[in-house]
């Protein structure tokens, strides 16, 4: 039984495992199109701003605050200050994305690994984790941020930074909760009985097999980093003008969504796409990765 | 199980004074101070008020006096709104957010969960898409749209439901504004759920389970739910402490008098009383839904087991 | 002259008013309603001494009359004072007393005025307009911890006869008697040992109103006061002001009905629509306040060059502001005290009637004899408080200067990061907007006196400046005194210390069934004035 129960859930070793990942990805089309469609977005947002009529921080003093038109070159309308709504949120994209990416990443690095550690070696030193984990739930997040900033002075990769140092913490409970309940099933104490180490078990074992939460609690975490970017730029501590984000356009738009409702759209289809791309990529990504199915 | 809970419970005392020492630095590292606005004082009125607040004292002066009258229970006058104290702001709020919070995650939980499961089971069908389909669009759109909106649409277009106001917990006035907090938990928890019974419904003792000939209803409810719900669990944790201690959005737009604006407010005003009230409160509940998660763990999953 | 004998028959007229029972039902057919008030944020407090907003002194003057009220209109009109005597020379005001009640049946006595005046000016009290008061003898004093209270130059005469000493003629002085920290308060309660003399059910009140319930952070309510002198006149029976900030919110439940005014509902934004689609209910006028750039002018930065604070002011084009970019009605302003105070100066830019193009020219030439050009641009940092329309500004001043070779870096900075570093003189360019809480141009000239705040941020020194701004304050003859500012004013303009762009206007909701509310300059609305028509809402 327990020997039987190792062999499909172990991971494979090496780059058979990427290899084999992507060619079970491959053959998925919604996460190959949504890779795609990503990519192409991302590529829009850095190439396209020098593709269209308008700098990020022209201002047309003939054209405020009007809506989508072919004439006079803004194709997705302007803001209220007489700045092309299509620059602005390809620039805004690449502030968005990169936030997105780093923190995101950041968080599931810093929170898988916290967690399974925390889970697997259990007893004291969980508790000592965890505990350390619920202080940092507890303290002022807007107080934390101008802390960093007066460490680091006013930098955007200081919005990856704080931002990322509080998206782990759910992963780190998730991880560490399913951690828990894995390290008590038989693949896990036949490897230790089979003299794997500890790092392996925790690397090869206990993540591959909680990857399914983890992967969907990163799609859930981008938006939520999306968005809790333009509540840094309000405090002064993100984006600053001309420079923007999708987070800061979307709630720029929230304003006047009942007069210039395109001041809204614009930045939510294009944050909603790469949700949906995201989710599909998760998905399948996934299925790609699961050592069950194999 | 009942000393490892004494246990744990003993140790929000540690954990809670660590988390009240950084908070009370952190905070006064801030630049600004409380009567920082837009109508510049004069300095002889400065002194006047830093003195009415102890706050022209050193610092770690200030910081054993808070100490000293925290151990009494005394959280001090809230800096901000002077005539309450902020035991007495917390405690009128708090049954408020407690209230539109708590229906909230019921509601998610009524609507998420089931969504989840049904989804995972239906996988890649249309069933599937058109769930996720929603819950994701429910993620992509914050509550700053949402809640303006559903107050719009049904306040003042359609006339149905007070546009706003808390009327001292009316059924018509809580609806909206529960909702509004809801949307996106229901698609977290439909999103999460979805994704775990999807990982049990594919292990090997849920195979066994079948192999035993039991029918799909009964593995599903008998071996797949609670290992299943592992990581929604995790999640409701800190979700729980957050969302019934109020959200800024959701309380200005429906003018709920609940304690979500403390925490941005009291900082954005540096309440400094207040800030800390709100630490020590919202750290308190933090202790504690993860205390309560983690035994909900080992009931989910009898071997989980915490070693004393 | 400050006299205000004018007002003497008008008081009579409303003695006489009080005393004819039955003929003095205002607004005939009014129902008794209680008024729905959207009123921003959340009181601090309720101790008029202690308020620091609008939204808080909107509430305490219903409940506590002055010796000195403003009008429906905003105009000074007697209050708990039937009458007042300045002497001849400027230093003795002499109050007279009407008989009243407080709202538990005490009288209010010119004691209770002296013992609020004391009050105001005590350490502990901390009020944030006390310098205002320092005119008074041994007033600074006291409040800065070198004299007793009791040493204040204020004296009950007799039980309603109150003087008040001051140590020079002040010619606002009357106008701060009307602010909300001036009340007389009811000293039998505060010298009692009662604790939050502030709640409902404690809190004992002179004015049309008293205080019904507070619940935080959602209403305070207010009901008629039976007691009051005036209560005949009183046509609500009741007002709730809601605590509500967010915007869209107050004007969400305006249009829902639940609000029969919301005041400052329409940000620039919205403006458009709301006029298009609630014109009867927008009600737009003008406020005292000044919306400006302030300048940091300490050696070491290009701006203490007065060549760059004179470019920048001349290629700043005020219209596009306040017509294209926020079209509330703004008026472009091209000086500091705003036009509509009463006793306005008359100073200005002096480029102000020439056309863009001309202005542009010369700042291009100020800005090259200052030595900058394109191979050496001036960089200048600009920062906000975080709000849209002073982003939408600031990003549209930016751009402004850009083709000067002007390069601005925006600095978006929360409230109180902006306003501490506004106090710390850590600032190039900042956005400021100073309203008045005194109809009095001293309240803005005094900013940049020595010791005002403003010339604490900027480093503005000029010892003739400070002379022109204390003589106009003790100068009580009219055409004199606004002579005087206007020249102290211009100081500050040809100078360029700042770059003042608007005045600003308050826009309020207002439903057409409330009667007897009028704009004013000072967005105060005194609400014994008020009715409701039609059906109770």
């Amino acid at each position: 039984m327990s020997t039987d129960s190792l062999a499909p859930t172990a991971a494979p070793v090496g780059d058979s495992l990427g290899r084999d990942a992507w060619r079970r990805l491959s053959q998925n089309r919604a996460a190959m199109a949504s890779l795609w469609l990503l990519g192409l977005m991302t590529l829009a947002c850095f190439i396209g701003p020098w593709l269209t009529p308008w700098g990020l921080a022209d201002v047309d003093w003939n054209a405020f605050d009007v809506g989508p038109t072919l004439e006079g070159g803004h194709w997705l309308g302007t803001d209220a200050n007489g700045r092309d709504l299509l620059t602005r949120t390809l620039y805004g994209g690449q502030v968005s994305l990169s936030v997105a990416l780093v923190a995101t990443f950041v968080s599931l690095i810093i929170g898988v690994l916290y967690g399974a550690v925390s889970g697997y070696i259990g007893g004291r030193v969980d508790n000592l984790m965890m505990r350390f984990v619920d202080i940092m739930y507890s303290l002022p997040f807007m107080f934390l941020v101008i802390l960093l900033m007066v460490v680091f002075g006013r930098n955007i990769f200081l919005i990856y930074a704080a931002i990322g140092a509080v998206e782990w913490l759910d992963m780190a409970r998730i991880v560490r909760g399913q951690t828990l309940a894995l390290k008590q099933r038989e693949f896990v104490e036949a490897a230790h009985a089979l003299g794997v180490k500890d790092g392996k078990i925790v690397t090869r074992h206990l993540i591959p097999n909680a990857i399914g939460p983890v992967i969907v609690y990163v799609t859930l975490t981008v938006p939520k980093v999306i968005l809790l970017e333009s509540f840094l730029s309000f405090l002064g501590l993100g984006v600053q003008e001309p420079l923007t984000s999708w987070g800061v356009l979307i709630s720029e738009g929230a304003d006047m969504m009942q007069t210039s409702p395109w001041m809204l759209l614009v930045p939510s289809v294009f944050l909603a796409l790469t949700l949906f791309c995201l989710n599909f990529l998760g998905d399948g990504l996934r299925d790609a990765l699961d050592p069950k199915t194999r | 199980m009942l000393s490892y809970t004494l246990k744990r419970l003993a140790q929000a005392i540690p954990t809670m004074l660590i988390v009240i020492t950084i908070a009370f630095f952190l905070m006064r590292i801030a630049p600004g101070g409380p009567f920082d606005g837009e109508r510049a004082l004069p300095p002889e009125i400065e002194a006047n008020l830093m003195a009415a607040y102890h706050l022209d004292e050193p610092l770690w002066q200030q910081y054993f006096r808070y100490l000293g009258n925290l151990v009494q229970g005394d959280f001090g006058p809230s800096f901000k709104y002077k005539d309450f104290t902020v035991t007495e702001l917390i405690m009128q709020g708090f049954p408020v957010s407690l209230q539109i919070g708590g229906l909230a995650i019921l509601l998610a939980l009524a609507i998420g969960l089931p969504l989840g499961i049904i989804a995972a089971l239906k996988r890649n069908t249309a069933v599937d898409y058109t769930v996720m389909g929603t819950a994701l669009a429910g993620i992509a759109v914050p509550n700053f749209v949402v809640a303006p909106v559903l107050a719009l649409v049904f306040g003042v277009l359609l006339g149905w439901l007070p546009a706003g106001g808390w009327n001292d917990g009316a059924l018509p006035n809580l609806i909206l504004p529960v909702i509004a907090l809801s949307i996106q938990q229901i698609a977290y928890i439909a999103r999460m759920m979805r994704a775990s019974m999807i990982e049990v419904m594919g292990s090997h003792y849920i195979r066994t389970a079948r192999a035993k000939g039991l029918t799909e209803a009964e593995v599903v409810w008998r071996h797949a739910l609670r290992p299943a719900l592992l990581p929604v669990t995790s999640y409701l944790g800190p979700a729980i402490a957050g969302i019934i201690t109020g959200s800024v959005v959701i309380e200005q737009i429906f003018g709920i008098p609940g304690i979500g604006r403390y925490f941005v407010q009291g900082a954005l005003n540096r309440d400094y009383t207040l800030v800390m009230g709100t630490v020590v409160f919202y750290g308190a509940l933090i202790v504690l839904m993860n205390l309560i998660v983690d035994l909900i763990y080992s009931a989910l999953d009898p071997q989980i087991r915490y070693d004393d | 002259m400050v006299s205000m004998d004018a007002f003497r028959p008008l008081a009579l007229a409303g003695l006489m008013a009080t005393t004819s029972l039955g003929l003095c039902l205002p607004a005939a057919g009014a129902q008794a309603a209680t008024l729905q008030v959207g009123n921003g944020a959340e009181p601090s407090t309720l101790d008029p001494q202690k308020v620091s907003g609008n939204w808080e002194s909107r509430i305490t003057r219903q409940l506590f009359d002055r010796l000195v009220n403003y009008g429906p209109d905003g105009a000074l009109v007697p209050g708990l004072a039937e009458s007042w005597e300045l002497s001849d020379d400027g230093r003795v005001i002499t109050f007279r007393l009407r008989e009243a009640q407080w709202s538990d049946g005490e009288p209010i006595t010119a004691d209770d005025a002296v013992f609020a005046l004391q009050r105001l000016v005590t350490p502990a009290t901390a009020n944030h307009n006390a310098n205002l008061y320092y005119p008074i003898v041994n007033a600074r004093a006291i409040n800065t911890g070198e004299a007793e209270p009791e040493s204040l130059g204020v004296t009950a005469l007799d039980s309603h006869t109150l003087e008040i000493r001051l140590s020079e003629p002040t010619a606002y002085f009357l106008q701060a008697m009307a602010m909300t920290e001036a009340a007389p308060l009811p000293r039998h309660l505060l010298t009692s040992d009662v604790e939050d003399w502030t709640r409902p059910g404690t809190l004992v009140a002179s004015g049309p109103f008293v205080l019904a319930d507070w619940k935080p952070q959602d209403k305070v309510e207010v009901e008629r006061n039976p007691r009051y002198y005036a209560a005949d006149e009183v046509a609500l029976e009741g007002v709730d002001f809601h605590a509500i900030e967010d915007t869209s919110a107050l004007m969400n439940r305006f249009r829902s009905g639940e609000l029969d005014i919301a005041y400052g509902a329409v940000p620039s934004a919205r403006f458009e629509w709301a006029q298009e689609n609630l014109g009867e209910s927008l009600r737009v006028g003008p406020l005292i306040g000044s919306y400006f750039y302030m300048l940091n002018l300490r050696e070491g930065t290009p701006l203490s060059d007065e060549r760059v604070r004179e470019a920048l002011n001349l290629a700043l084009d005020r219209e596009v502001i306040t017509e294209r970019l926020l079209g509330m009605g703004q008026t472009p302003s091209y000086w500091f005290v705003p036009r509509t105070i009463a006793s306005p100066t008359s100073a200005s830019l002096d480029f102000h009637d020439q056309d863009m193009d001309s202005r542009r020219a010369r700042a291009r030439e100020l800005l090259d004899q200052a030595g900058y050009g394109p191979d050496r641009p001036l960089e200048l940092e600009l920062s906000y408080n975080t709000l849209e329309d002073h982003k939408k500004i600031a990003v549209a001043i930016a751009a402004m200067w850009r083709p000067l070779g002007v390069e601005i870096e925006l600095v978006n900075r929360e409230a109180a990061v902006h306003f501490a570093g506004l106090r710390q003189g850590d600032f190039e360019i900042a956005r400021y907007g100073f309203v008045a809480t005194v109809n009095d141009p001293y309240d803005f000239l005094n900013a940049y006196a020595a010791g005002g705040s403003a010339a604490a941020s900027t480093g503005y020194a000029d010892p003739e400046y400070d002379a022109l701004v204390e003589a106009s304050t003790h100068e009580l003859d009219v055409d004199r005194r606004a002579a005087l500012m206007t020249e102290a004013e211009q100081r500050l303009l040809e100078a360029d210390v700042m770059l003042p762009i608007y005045d600003y206007v308050v826009v309020n909701l207002v439903s057409p069934d409330v009667k007897g509310w009028q704009p004013t300059t000072l967005d105060v609305h005194p609400l014994r004035y008020v009715s409701v028509d039609g059906d109770a809402p």
